[in-house]
Order: structure tokens, then C-alpha cells, then sequence
């Protein structure tokens, strides 16, 4: 790998290496540019990918070097609903890892649909939320979600539906195979007069680009791959970034600044080592991809007297309209054996209540899931249907009876974008590294309330016309964060509004660019990366462009 | 994992140590060492000393364990061997639970005699005695403590200590050969409506 000296400067300093961030290194190594990424995590097992351990309880209390996420204990962050609460100790964990969350997520790589980039101009604006159109349209965004789904290698079925995107190319492998949870959900379907679609998935089921299949051996979803079928940042776009001899991934490096010049340009970053130790790596130019939590966290952090409020922040945007996901579900058994504990954690879907429906009384809509039991260990601690006993004979009969027979339905949903969710930083607690806590304030809009409710009863009717033997869901919640936040520095024309352009372009630094989950205006369904990533690919085009054209520095339109 | 020659202790040790504090896990275990441990015990062919528990504590957590899995026609806590899995996870991942057992564990004989005076301890009590004084306590912080180690050392993988001859997963039918084959479930192959 390159390695460059921090005395050196680089075209690009990356910070992040997840589903953005290892995007952008490689289009822009591969580019000719000298580029660092800055990862807070670890290798994990790049490159011996084989050595990813499938013990559940190792998995779950892992040892620094095989942790993939961000440990809460000492990057720490709080949480309150509203700012009347005072913030307590939260649980937020992220990817955190060479890869970043791709490394351990489940997969699902569903597209927003065409009129999800203009709803505030189709559904209308909605009182009290910040729900406004995106600066793109989905066709200026399709070609980048083919390539996105061509070069990370996507698996599904390109299906003509009013509740698909349209999408110009079939995926590059075929869907998954069909589990029973599935065939059930067809069932069901059938009756209800609902769309079942494979569920779009970053895990490929045959050959691609040097890969193998997905052998299916269920212990997927918050575990690393270890036949790297899971398409990972770290299994596609970083190793050819690290080949092209001009990418360097600094591993274990907490940023705690992005500098700047009087002139408001951004110079370079500083960060902590592993030893702990302060480095400054200047560069021409940042690209930020550290998700919408520590992404806002880091340009607030950010301050100087020329940016007082934090980088990026002259209009106070940044952190605010943060989108947590949402859900509803339901769980069932069945007389026979499922087994869906095997092969992936998600396959199928029901699409119909994707688009928001007046009739239902609220705004809102999501995406239905089929899915099978959890892992041995938390299938013991807590898989149970509730009128199960908790120890004792019947606890074991109830084991022997229920584990091969249960299939669950999880609805994703998103928040509306509210000015008043947001991350900032705690104004008491400190990170491991001495650094403000994140802090989320978030409090569901009482329509997100209304569909998770919606999607809960809509569980408990599919799981039904199925044919289920027994039916339970718990009481929706709301949201307190979790793998898919979104929004925090949104994407727009207005520069009073948003916190950065259409190309990515912070609006106040010329020469910052802010790529991830934080520039989702509307929140989606819920599962965000496929938009991250296609957004990335579009941004690396434009900013390759902006590059050779000696337009980094100068500001205006990329 | 390689752990080229070392000891996974001392694997673990030395790349903990250079890393500086603040990477370090605030939970950080050794589950490693644990899986060490039982695997130096497998090559010696001797049961280990308990490394946390006197016999006598063993004796009755084992008791606890196998009232919370009990064993029918099929094996429960007892045969997986759940409480070599929890004494090992209390020297090792989950050290700062000692107090816990040992207060917890006094605390039970107490309730034995309390409830049955001819008892000195819990395991002196008949199946359905101690059903009935674990049914007393099953709300407190140590019936659940207790609880949580049985059922995960019973579904762990056996390199832990527990779920000994896999007696844990064939339970749930849980086939761990991490390779499989559609189809996988009775429902796959069901007609279906569209695709």
C-alpha cells in the first residue's frame, strides 16, 4: 500500500471508509490522485476475510481487534427526545471497521423511487416538517445506481412495478433463493391481492468481479463475511483503491478537526493515532463520509473564529433534520419447519404500502420483510412468543416446538426530516478521546407513529392470511437511532437551507466535500445505502471533474 | 485465528498492550482466553479445577442451571455443561459478575432454609422445592443473571464450555454446518403467486 508522510499533502484526505467513503477512494485513486482515507476502526479481516468468526459469542462481545463497530462505551454518545429531557447515556454504535457498516449490515439495497426526490412538491409540504424536494431527480441519479449496483455487486430481479424504481439495467446476479418465510409472504399475497419481490441484496449468489456466492450459512447480519459474498466496501471498491498505488488507508485514526485558513478554505485534518498521538495531514481538499451521526459531530467540532458555529454551519443546518429508521413488525408460527434461520437475514418483500397513502389518514409508507429467527444465543434469550415461560420445562418444550417454526415480518420506515431532531454535541459528556459526546434529540413526528402502527397491524394481517398458527407484536416504539440515520447535512440549492450543493460542495468551504447518509433530504423507506452509494459514485464523477479543472479551490458551481 | 506459536493469551496480551488504553474494550474479556482455557483442559484430558467456584458453589449453581433447562428425554444444563461455561466466563469475559454469584448463591441457601428449615442449601431441596423457591426469586437481578449465562452457555458454541456434544443447538435443531442448501424450509417450494 502507498503510504504517504503527514508532512506531505495529498489531493484528498477521505474521512470514513464505509459505504461512501471507500466509493470515493476509489474513484478518486483510480483517478491519479493521491488520496488518505482516515478509518476510526480497524483492518477487521481484510484481506483473510476467511478468519471472520461465525461464534456467536465472540461476535458478541468482541476484543478490539475484531470489534466492527463503534463501542459505545468509549465513543460514547447521549440521548433525549426532546430538548425539554435531559440526554442520558445512548447506544448508538455505527460501522467502524475498514468497510464501515457494509462490513456487518444485512444487505438490503432497495433504490428511492423516482417521486421520493419531490415530495414536498407531489405530496405536499407537511406542517411542522422539513419534508422539501431533493436538488436531483431520480434520472439524473439512475445511471449511478446501476453502476453502484454493477461494481458493488447487487443481487435481485429487475421487476416493471408502480412500487419498484425503474431501473435501466437487470441486476449483475440473480436474487437469493426463495425461503419459506418468503414462499409464505406469496401466500399471503395472494390472498391480499399484494406485490413479493426478492429483496434487492449487497450479497451475491454467484461469481462477480472475483468473488464467490453466498453459501447461506445464516450467521449473517452483524457478522462479517467470510466467504466475502457480503459486497462490502472493503471486498470491492477499497482493495482496488489500495492497488491503484495512490490510496493510503490510515487505520485507528479519530479525527477531531478539519482545519481551515483565514481565506475559509479547509487545509487539512488532525486526528489521533493509536498511540494517541495528535498527526495533522494537510490536503487540497476533504471529503467527508463518516455517517450522518459523526459527520455532523466532526464539523461541529470544527470551529474557528471564522466558523464560530462549527464548519459548514453559517446557516445553523448542520446536525438538524436527522432521520432515524422506524419499524413495526410482527411474529408467527408455523405448523411445519421453516428453517429461516439459514441463508441470509432478509429476502423478500412486499412492496405495495411503499408510497404514501392520504386515504390511510397520515404521511407515510415502508417496506414489508420477511424474516427467520435470530442466532442460537439470542434466539434462547429472547425468541421466544410470549406466552412461552422463561426457564423450566415448559421453557425447553417451548424451545423444542417453536425455534424451526417462527418467521417474523419487519416493516422499515423512516422519520420525516424535523428541524428539531438533530445531532449536536453534549455540552457534558466527553468521548474516550477527551471530545464532545454526540448527542441525538429525537422525537418522531406523530404520523411516523401512525405508519409504524399501520405496518404493525399489516404484520399481524399478512402473517395471518399465511396461515400462521399463533400471531404476536409487541407495542410499535418510537425511534431511538440505531444503523440508519440519516439527514444532518442535507442537500440543496438554497444555501441558506442546506449544507451542501448538488455536487456534494459544502456551500460555506469551497473545498469540502460532505458524502453520506447525511445528505439524504427525505429519509427513503428506510435501508439507505444503495442512494448513499449511488450518490457517491455521482459525486466522485463530478469531483474528479472539479479536480483536473483546477476548481478545487475556487468555489462555484463543480 | 493464527496465533502463529503464541499462546492466545499471550496473543491478546500484547496486542491489547500496544494499542494504548483507550482502545480497549470497557466490557474486554478475554473470551479468547476462555476458549484457551477449555482448549488446554481438552488436550490434558482432565476435567479443570473450577476456576472461579469452590465444588460447592458449582454444585449448586449447577442445580439453578438445570432447573432453568431441565433435563427430560433430551439433555438439559447438566449434560451441556453449562456451569463449566459460566465458571470460566466469570474468571474471564465476565469477571466483574463474581460478587454477584457469590452474594447471589448465599442468599439462595438462605431462602432454602427460610422456605424448607430441614434444608441447609438449596441443592439439599427435591426438583419441585427448589422449583418453588426459584419461583420466589425469579424476579431478582440474580435469578436473571443466572438465567442469561445458563441459556447462552447452553446455545454458545462448545469451544466455551457449555453446550457440550452440541446438545444445546440439536434442541433447537440447529444445524451449524454454516453451508447450506435451499431448500431450506417445508414452505420453499410453495406455489407462488407471481415471479
Amino acid at each position: 500500500m502507498r503510504q504517504y508522510s503527514p508532512q506531505e499533502e495529498v489531493d484528498f484526505v477521505i474521512i470514513g471508509s464505509g459505504a461512501a467513503g471507500g466509493i470515493m477512494a476509489k474513484q478518486l485513486s483510480t483517478a491519479g490522485f493521491s488520496v488518505v482515507v482516515l478509518e476510526q476502526g480497524g483492518w477487521g479481516k481484510y484481506g483473510h476475510e476467511r478468519d471472520y468468526t461465525k461464534d456467536e459469542l465472540l461476535n458478541r462481545n468482541p476484543n478490539l481487534e475484531d470489534r466492527l463497530m463503534s463501542n459505545p462505551s468509549t465513543q460514547r454518545n447521549t440521548f433525549r427526545r426532546t430538548d425539554r429531557d435531559e440526554a442520558t447515556a445512548g447506544r448508538h454504535s455505527y460501522g467502524c471497521v475498514v468497510g464501515g457498516g457494509t462490513v456487518t449490515y444485512g444487505g438490503s439495497s432497495w433504490r428511492h423511487l423516482p417521486w421520493e426526490f419531490n415530495e414536498a412538491s407531489t405530496v405536499g409540504t407537511i406542517a411542522g416538517t422539513g419534508l422539501a424536494d431533493w436538488p436531483i431527480t431520480y434520472e439524473e441519479l439512475e445511471p449511478y445506481y446501476t453502476q453502484a449496483e454493477w461494481e458493488m455487486g447487487i443481487s435481485g430481479q429487475r421487476i416493471d412495478s408502480p412500487f419498484l424504481a425503474p431501473m435501466s439495467r437487470e441486476y449483475p446476479v440473480p436474487p437469493v433463493p426463495m425461503k419459506s418465510s418468503g414462499a409464505l409472504f406469496h401466500v399471503a399475497a395472494a390472498k391480499l391481492g399484494l406485490t413479493v419481490v426478492p429483496g434487492p441484496l449487497a450479497i451475491i449468489t454467484q461469481a462477480h468481479n472475483g468473488r464467490m456466492g453466498c453459501v447461506n450459512c445464516g450467521m449473517c447480519s452483524g457478522f462479517g463475511c467470510h466467504v466475502k459474498a457480503r459486497s462490502s466496501s472493503a471486498v470491492t471498491v477499497i482493495p482496488i483503491a489500495v492497488e491503484s498505488g495512490n490510496c493510503e488507508v490510515r487505520v485507528r485514526s479519530y479525527v477531531r478537526e478539519i482545519t481551515t485558513n483565514n481565506s475559509g478554505q479547509v487545509t487539512g485534518v488532525t486526528y489521533f493515532n493509536a498511540q494517541e498521538q495528535e498527526v495533522f495531514q494537510p490536503a487540497k481538499a476533504v471529503v467527508l463520509s463518516a455517517n450522518a451521526g459523526e459527520s455532523a459531530r466532526l464539523l461541529l467540532m470544527s470551529k474557528s473564529s471564522r466558523f464560530p458555529d462549527g464548519l459548514a454551519n453559517s446557516n445553523g443546518v448542520v446536525g438538524k433534520y436527522l432521520m432515524l429508521g422506524g419499524g413495526g413488525g410482527a411474529s408467527a408460527l408455523f405448523e411445519h419447519p421453516l428453517n429461516d434461520y439459514k441463508g441470509v437475514v432478509s429476502g423478500t418483500g412486499i412492496v405495495d404500502y411503499v408510497p404514501s397513502d392520504p386515504n390511510r389518514g397520515f404521511y407515510g409508507g415502508g417496506r414489508m420483510t420477511s424474516r427467520g429467527y435470530a442466532t442460537p444465543i439470542s434466539y434462547g434469550l429472547g425468541g421466544l412468543s410470549p406466552d412461552a415461560p422463561r426457564w423450566g420445562a415448559g421453557y425447553k418444550q417451548a424451545l423444542r416446538d417453536e425455534s424451526r417454526h417462527k418467521m417474523s415480518i419487519s416493516c422499515f420506515t423512516s422519520q420525516l426530516p424535523l428541524e428539531t431532531n438533530r445531532v449536536d454535541l453534549d455540552p457534558n459528556v466527553k468521548d474516550e478521546w477527551g471530545l464532545p459526546a454526540m448527542r441525538i434529540t429525537s422525537q418522531s413526528h406523530p404520523d411516523d407513529i401512525k405508519n409504524m402502527e399501520f405496518f404493525r397491524q399489516k404484520s399481524i394481517e399478512v402473517l395471518e392470511a399465511a396461515g400462521a398458527k399463533s400471531v404476536w407484536a409487541g407495542p410499535v416504539r418510537d425511534s431511538t437511532g440505531g444503523a440508519h440515520n440519516r439527514g444532518t447535512c442535507r442537500m440543496g440549492n438554497d444555501p441558506n437551507t442546506s449544507v451542501v450543493d448538488r455536487y456534494h460542495r459544502a456551500h460555506d468551504v469551497p473545498n469540502l466535500f460532505i458524502v453520506d447518509g447525511s445528505n439524504l433530504v427525505t429519509g427513503g423507506r428506510n435501508h439507505p445505502t444503495m442512494t448513499i452509494q449511488a450518490l457517491a459514485f455521482r459525486a466522485a464523477e463530478h469531483l474528479v471533474r472539479a479536480a483536473r479543472g483546477g476548481d478545487l479551490s475556487a468555489g462555484g458551481g463543480a | 485465528m493464527d496465533t502463529q506459536g503464541k499462546s492466545r493469551r499471550s496473543f491478546l496480551i500484547e496486542s491489547v498492550s500496544g494499542l494504548g488504553g483507550v482502545w480497549v474494550a470497557a466490557n474486554y474479556p478475554g473470551i479468547l482466553a476462555a476458549e484457551e482455557y477449555v482448549l488446554e483442559e481438552a488436550k490434558s484430558g482432565q476435567p479443570a479445577e473450577f476456576a472461579f467456584f469452590t465444588r460447592d458453589q458449582a454444585i449448586e449453581v449447577e442445580e439453578m442451571a438445570s432447573q432453568i433447562i431441565p433435563t427430560d428425554h433430551t439433555a438439559g444444563a447438566r449434560e451441556a455443561r453449562v456451569v463449566s461455561f459460566i465458571d470460566r466466563a466469570l474468571v474471564t469475559f465476565d469477571s466483574g459478575r463474581q460478587a454477584d454469584y457469590t452474594q447471589g448463591l448465599s442468599e439462595l441457601a438462605a431462602t432454602s432454609r427460610q422456605q424448607f428449615p430441614s434444608a441447609d442449601k438449596f441443592s439439599d431441596l427435591t426438583f419441585d422445592q427448589q422449583m418453588q423457591v426459584l419461583l420466589s426469586i425469579e424476579q431478582t437481578p440474580f435469578f436473571n443473571l443466572v438465567r442469561t449465562h445458563t441459556i447462552t452457555g447452553f446455545f454458545a458454541s462448545p469451544v466455551h464450555g457449555g453446550n457440550h456434544d452440541k446438545v444445546g443447538w440439536e434442541l433447537l435443531g440447529y444445524d451449524d454446518a454454516l453451508n447450506h442448501e435451499a431448500p431450506f424450509g417445508y414452505y420453499d417450494a410453495l406455489p407462488q403467486s407471481r415471479g
